[in-house]
Parts: structure tokens; sequence; C-alpha cells
């Protein structure tokens, strides 16, 4: 039961014993996920007094969180980098490659285009465009971090990512705003 | 024997004792409890084997309360103190449940929740729910022959914060002690997955009588993990039922009709739906008490056509919920349907059609969430079976604080599995300030104002510092049942303030099913209304801090720099009146562009200022 005490100190990557890379590998993340889930969270320990309720609760959102950071490429890389002492600056750092910016443009609008004329079609391929782009993204940052352990150029590469998050937050909106 | 068996709630018993625990699904019209006996989840029924309880309950005077068939039957006879539906008024304060004259009660507008006010005094839809729940425990501990040790109570996924506390107080009051709030839909996972032994993704089709909810789950090595929750909180059978009484009325010329005739064309309409599930065409005959007589067939296909709009209403949420949990039609391995109203054949078929499979009804719609809810309770009670499995569940809709500008910003998203916590900074925006306002929000849309309430609260005392210098860190904890906390603290002073999130106001159904529709269609708007209000903060705080600068520096000005610079803010303030988010940002460059040489003027004296570690003013006085 919720008797083991997790350290709530450690690292994400300590917490699923995972190699802190940016490379994830994703069966073993969700195996351990659902293996401390099985022992920590508050339904195995609803029959307790409250102050076990309430360590399971928080080793419950420990791991939630750890599992949310870690399953999200995004999360995972700006993760790694703050742990080796490199900020991203995603609210800070506006500077961005021209030719990125010209492109976020041209996406937004065909984004805007599909979603006024109501093309679904038009937004599912942009959708799987983006999931392209994106993995591509991901690849070229795995290279930076797990191989050139090149913390300060990945953080350009985050702020890209962040990009294409809002991208695909903004085709998710469009889906909506057209009743789909 | 009944000594023995009596056992404080919620403490530890002998290991091989089995303690009693029930589900209990207190539905909007109908309400069940469950629980394990013999390792099979059976729903129990009352003395006249009834499993279902109507929730109804009828206050008859101070002493007398009348709850389920009792009330129902003579509910015409008494409609001011006769309760149904109560469920749509839980944690609802007045203007949420909108136009009351739709119903027959006398509600009290009391701050939180509305009253209704009975031949017994006001009461709480708290309280009335407790009736029901009273009910179905003296039902259980006579049935199992002992004291429970606890309940799990069921509530719609789509129930916000408001709504899952007040459902925890009614049970509470019923003397239950709560060991989880569990989403319906999640239940009858629950019921149907162990059941089955299923493994695979997994959406359940929940269309209640009041409430829509779709849940997508993923069931895998005994881990039931919902991956998202979607719903239209206003729609279910009653809806279904109303398109028949309109037709109705379509076809009838009938004079002006009082409650009590109303009520019973709704009953005919709602018996002809039941008709039609199983039959090509219904007849509808009845006579009003004006002596007007009502006689009509309606056939399958006609009632088919009428309801088409219902039925294609309910398929949205269902494409947001896979899209949520990034997912695909053709990942989709089996459909659970729950809820009395999926037992309408076209209900069924559009359901098929759109999941590109036949949709699961070997277990009753009507009662598979108690029987997940008592499988559930069980285990929570600490009886573990042989087969060990856990419950992953998500919150469902996004939870945020208010910023600058009446924007709300998201803090926990929506879907984000349970419990969760998130921490996020914030600061001062004026110099010396000591307190802040936080302002806790739940839904999806980006405006303060197109999101509910959910409480607010402030932090004192914190010290006075330069704007922007203080560190306030506001940590939001979303527990197991889906409820919220709030604690807030200055990180460099330690001033803390915590809340339990006791909200006034829950969620009105109308309002949830707008805001997630809004959601969709007004993206492009928030994007724009967002766009402007961070203009005119960021037109605000400049004018602000050249004004404070003005003030402070003013001489290092000559006179004609003065006027420009003052000309700039002038021309600001007359774009501040004006919506256009371009003509604000250019107004905000030139007032930028006239401030560079002061700013570089005022750079100079706190650089020199620093050097001399002395006022220059007062080395030139000397």
């Amino acid at each position: 039961m919720s008797s083991t005490k997790l350290d709530l100190h450690q690292s994400y990557f300590q917490l699923f014993d995972l190699p802190q890379t940016f490379a994830l590998d994703g069966a073993a993340l969700e195996q351990r996920y659902r293996g401390l889930q099985m022992t920590v969270h508050p339904d195995k320990s609803a029959h307790l007094p409250d102050a076990e309720q309430r360590v399971a609760m928080q080793q419950a959102t420990f791991v939630n969180e750890g599992y949310q950071t870690l399953r999200s490429a995004l999360r995972r890389a700006r993760y790694i980098l703050k742990l080796n002492g490199v900020d991203t600056q995603e609210e800070t750092n506006t500077a961005m490659p021209m030719d990125f910016l010209v492109e976020q443009m041209e996406w937004r609008e065909a984004v805007v285009e599909a979603q006024q004329s109501r093309d679904v079609d038009a937004l599912t391929e942009l959708e799987t465009r983006m999931h392209v782009e994106t993995a591509a993204l991901e690849a070229q940052l795995a290279d930076k971090i797990d191989t050139e352990k090149n913390y300060a150029g990945a953080a350009l590469m985050v702020r890209k990512l962040r990009f294409m998050e809002k991208l695909a937050e903004e085709i998710h909106a469009a889906y909506d705003a057209i009743d789909y | 024997m009944a000594l023995l068996q009596i056992s404080e709630p919620g403490m530890s018993t002998a290991p091989h004792q089995h303690r009693l625990a029930v589900g209990i699904d207190l539905g909007t019209t109908n309400s069940l409890v469950a629980t394990v006996r013999n390792s099979i989840s059976t729903v129990l029924n009352d003395e006249q084997g009834r499993a279902m309880l109507p929730s109804v309950v009828r206050y008859v005077d101070e002493q007398t309360i009348l709850v389920g068939e009792a009330a129902q039957r003579t509910q015409s006879e008494d409609p001011i103190n006769t309760i149904s539906s109560v469920k749509r008024f839980m944690g609802r304060g007045l203007t949420d449940i909108g136009d009351t004259s739709r119903f027959p009660y006398r509600f009290l507008d009391q701050t939180g929740q509305v009253q209704l006010r009975t031949v017994a005094g006001a009461k709480s839809p708290v309280e009335v729910s407790a009736e029901i729940l009273k009910v179905l425990r003296a039902r259980a501990e006579a049935s199992l022959g002992g004291e429970l040790v606890g309940a799990v109570i069921t509530v719609p996924a789509y129930f916000d914060d408001a709504q899952r506390q007040a459902t925890k107080d009614a049970a509470r009051l019923a003397g239950l002690n709560v060991l989880r709030l569990l989403n319906e839909p999640t239940a009858a996972a629950i019921a149907y997955g162990l059941d089955n032994a299923s493994e695979g993704v997994y959406a359940v089709y929940d269309l209640g009588g009041g409430t829509f909810d779709i849940s997508i789950l993923r069931l895998s090595r005994g881990v039931f993990e919902v991956l998202a929750t979607n719903g239209d909180s206003a729609l279910g059978g009653d809806d279904f039922d109303h398109r028949i009484y309109c037709w109705l009325l379509e076809k009838n010329t009938l004079s002006a009709l009082g409650p009590q005739d109303t009520r019973l064309i709704l009953t005919h309409a709602r018996t002809a739906k039941e008709q039609l599930t199983e039959h090509e065409e219904t007849r509808v005959t009845a006579m009003l008490s004006t002596g007007e007589v009502i006689d009509n067939v309606l056939t399958q296909a006609e009632f088919h056509e009428m309801s088409n709009n219902l039925v294609q209403r309910t398929l949205q949420p269902l494409r947001r919920a896979l899209r949520d949990a990034n997912l695909k039609v053709a990942d989709v391995n089996g459909v659970v349907m729950v809820g009395g109203a999926t037992r309408m054949p076209q209900v069924q078929r559009a359901v098929g059609e759109f999941f590109n499979q036949t949709p699961l009804t070997n277990l009753d719609p009507d009662k598979v969430v108690a029987l997940g809810a008592a499988i559930q309770a069980n285990l929570l009670a600490g009886n573990r079976g042989e087969d060990d499995w856990l419950l992953l569940d998500v919150i469902p809709l996004s939870l945020g604080i208010e910023t600058m500008g009446g924007l709300a910003e998201k803090l926990i998203p929506r879907n984000s599995t349970i419990p969760t916590a998130r921490a996020q900074e914030f600061t001062t925006y004026k110099d010396g300030q000591t307190a802040m306002s936080i302002h806790v929000v739940q839904g999806e849309r980006e405006l303060i104002a197109d999101c509910r309430s959910l409480a607010k609260f402030e932090l004192r005392g914190i010290p006075a510092m330069v704007a922007g210098a203080a560190r306030i860190r506001v940590t939001f904890q979303v527990d197991a049942d889906g409820l919220l906390s709030v604690a807030a603290r200055e990180m460099g002073s330690g001033v803390e303030a915590n809340i339990e999130v006791k909200p006034s106001y829950g969620l009105s159904d109308s309002e949830i099913t707008r805001m997630l529709q809004e959601s969709g269609q007004y993206a492009k708007d928030d994007m724009q209304a967002r766009a402007l209000r961070e203009q005119q903060t960021e037109a605000q705080q400049l004018i602000e801090a050249v004004q404070n600068a003005l003030d402070m520096d003013g001489e290092l000005l000559a006179t004609n720099e003065r006027s420009h610079i003052e000309q700039q803010i002038v021309a600001l303030r007359a774009s501040l009146e004006q919506t256009d988010t371009q003509l604000l940002k250019r107004a905000i460059t030139a007032l930028n562009d006239a401030t560079v040489k002061f700013a570089q003027a005022r750079m100079d004296k706190s650089v020199s200022h620093a050097l001399s570690g002395k006022n220059i003013s007062d080395l030139e006085v000397k």
C-alpha cells in the first residue's frame, strides 16, 4: 500500500527509472507509471486515516506530474534543459529566425482559410503536415540534447516546438469553430 | 449479531471481515443503490422488489416526507411541495436556473445555492438530495444487515466543483461516509470492463434524463485510464419527450394549458417515446381537464425525423473527445451505451454509424452506473478481491486564474489526470502593492467573463516592493474526487493564504453547454479580444510608468520635449477609448519612441547617482 514513501525531490527520470535523455522509451514510461499509480493512488488508501490519504494524494500528484512532463516532447525537453540550468526563455526571447516566422504565418493563414471555408479535409491535411513537421523538430532536438549536449542550442528548438504546439491548439480550435 | 457488526465508518476492521460499502447512482430521474455480494455487483431492491427509486421528494407537512414512488404518484396534487429533478439545482444560484416559471416551485435566492420554500420550510437542493440518499442508505442497511462503512456516489462527468461539492455535502447530510465521487461514464466502464475482461480503447456514450456525457477510456491490464471526456449538459431523454409534446400541440388546437395538463401531456409523450422503441407506431390518447381530447398516431419514422437534430447534437462532443484523446474513430475498440435514453433505436443507429460498429448494450443501461459504483466502493472499502485494478480519471473543465485585463490564464487544462496540482508565479503590477486578489475560474474561454467564477480570495501582507518584484506562487490542487483547493504564497516573505474552494456557485447546465459550444465558435473572437486586452493593459502600464517618471525626473526634459511626450500620452489615452488593436499598437509605439531620449537621461542620472553614492542635487547645493 502507500507505506512505500516516494522521494518527492527526485527527478522524474529517477522516479520512472529512465535515462535522462530526450529519446524516450514510451512503453517503459507507461508501464512504470501504471505500476507506481497502482501503489500510490489515493483509491488504494481510501480506507486508511486522513493523514495517509493526504500523503497518497501528494504522491499520486507527483507521479501524474512526472508522467505528463515526460510523455510530452515539449515538456520533456523543457524539463531536461531546466535540469541542466538552461532557461528556454519562451516568454522573454521572441527573436526567431525570419524564415521560421514566415512559415508560421503561412501555417496560420492556411488554418484561418480552412476554417472560413469550413473545409474539414484541408484542416486534416494541415494537421497531418503539422505532425510531420513536429516529428522532424523532435528528431533535431534529440540530436541537440542527447548527441551534441548543446542545451543552449536546444532552447531555440524548444521555442520552435512551442510554436508548433500553439499551431496544434489553433487547428483544434478551428475544428471546434466549424462544429466538427 | 447486530452488536458484532457495528463498526466505526472509515476505521479498519478485522482482515477477513467483509466491509459493507455501496455504490449510489443519484440520478436526475431515478436513483439506485448497489453492492458487491459474493464478488458479484448487484442492485439492491426495495421491499416491493423495485430497483429504481424515482428521484422525487414530497414534503407533506413539518414531519412527513415522502420519497420515491409515493411522492411521484401524488406530484400533480401538490406540485409546490413535491420536488423532482433536484439534481438540476445542485450547487446552483438563482441566476443559473434561468426561467424559474418553468418550475412549480417557490425559489429563494440564497448565497451560493437556491432554496425551495416548502410546507416544511426552506429546503436546499442538498437537503432534498439527502432525503433520497437516506432512503437508499436505509434500504442498503436493511438488506445487508449492518452499518455501511462508506459509499461511492456518482456524478455526471461534466459536473463542476460546486456541483460535486454539493453532492458530497448531500451524502454527508444523509449520514454516508463518502469514499469517492465517481464520474458516471467511468462507473459504467468499470462495470462493463471488469465484466468482460476488456482491453483496448472504449467510448462510453451516456445519454441520461437531462445530461449527455462522453468518455474515452483505455483499459489495459486492470488500469482504467480516462483519456478525455466531453458532453452537452443540457441534452437528455427529456428533450425527446419535449419534441413529441410539441408535435402533439401542433396536431391539436388546444386552449391554454394549465400545469396539470402540461404534465399530463408530457407523461403521455414519454410513454409514446418508450413505445416507439419496440413498435413501429403508437397511439396517444388523453383527456384534458378542460374536456378536450387528444388522439393521434405517431410513427417511428416521424419521431426519428423530429428528433434527428437532437441525436446529431451528441456527435460533436464525440469528435471533440476523440481529438482531445488524440485518437481516430478506428482506434475505438468498443462503444458502451449508458442511460435509459440510449434505448432509442435512432440513437443506437447514429452511434453505430459514427463508430462504425454495433454499440454494446448487454448491461442494463439504467443499472450499469450503480453496478460500477458498487465495484469501486468495494475496492475503496478495502475488500480486496483476487484481481487488483485501478481507475485514473480526469478533470472535465480547465481551471484557471484571472490575470490583468480580465483574461483567464489556464493552470490545469481539461482532461488532466487527477489528482493533480499546478503552481504558477505571479507578480504585482504597481509599486508598493501589498495585497493581491486571486480569482479562480473554470471553463475553456479566454475571457474571465465567459468562464464560471469558482472563488475569489485575497492575499494580504505582501511586503511593499517595486512593481514586478514580488513573487506570488499560486498552487491549485485537485483531489481524486475532482475537488479543488488553492493556496497562494509570496516567495520572498512567506505570506500565505489557503482556501478550500467552497464556491458560492456552480456552473448552470446551460452555461456549461454554452461555454463548451462557444469555446469553439468564438475561438477567433477570443483571440482578437485577447490581443486587444493585452494592448490595453500594455498601454495603461506604459502611461502609468511614463507619468511616474515625469513626476520624478521631469526636470531632465526640455519644455518642448516634455510637451511632446505629454501629447503622445493624450493620443494613447484617446486610442484606449477605441477598440482598434492596430491603432492602439501604433499609439503605444509612438509614446515609446517619444520617451527614448528621456529614458536614456534617467539611466545616466541613476548611473551617476550610483557612482557617487550621493544625490547629484545634494552635491550641487553644497
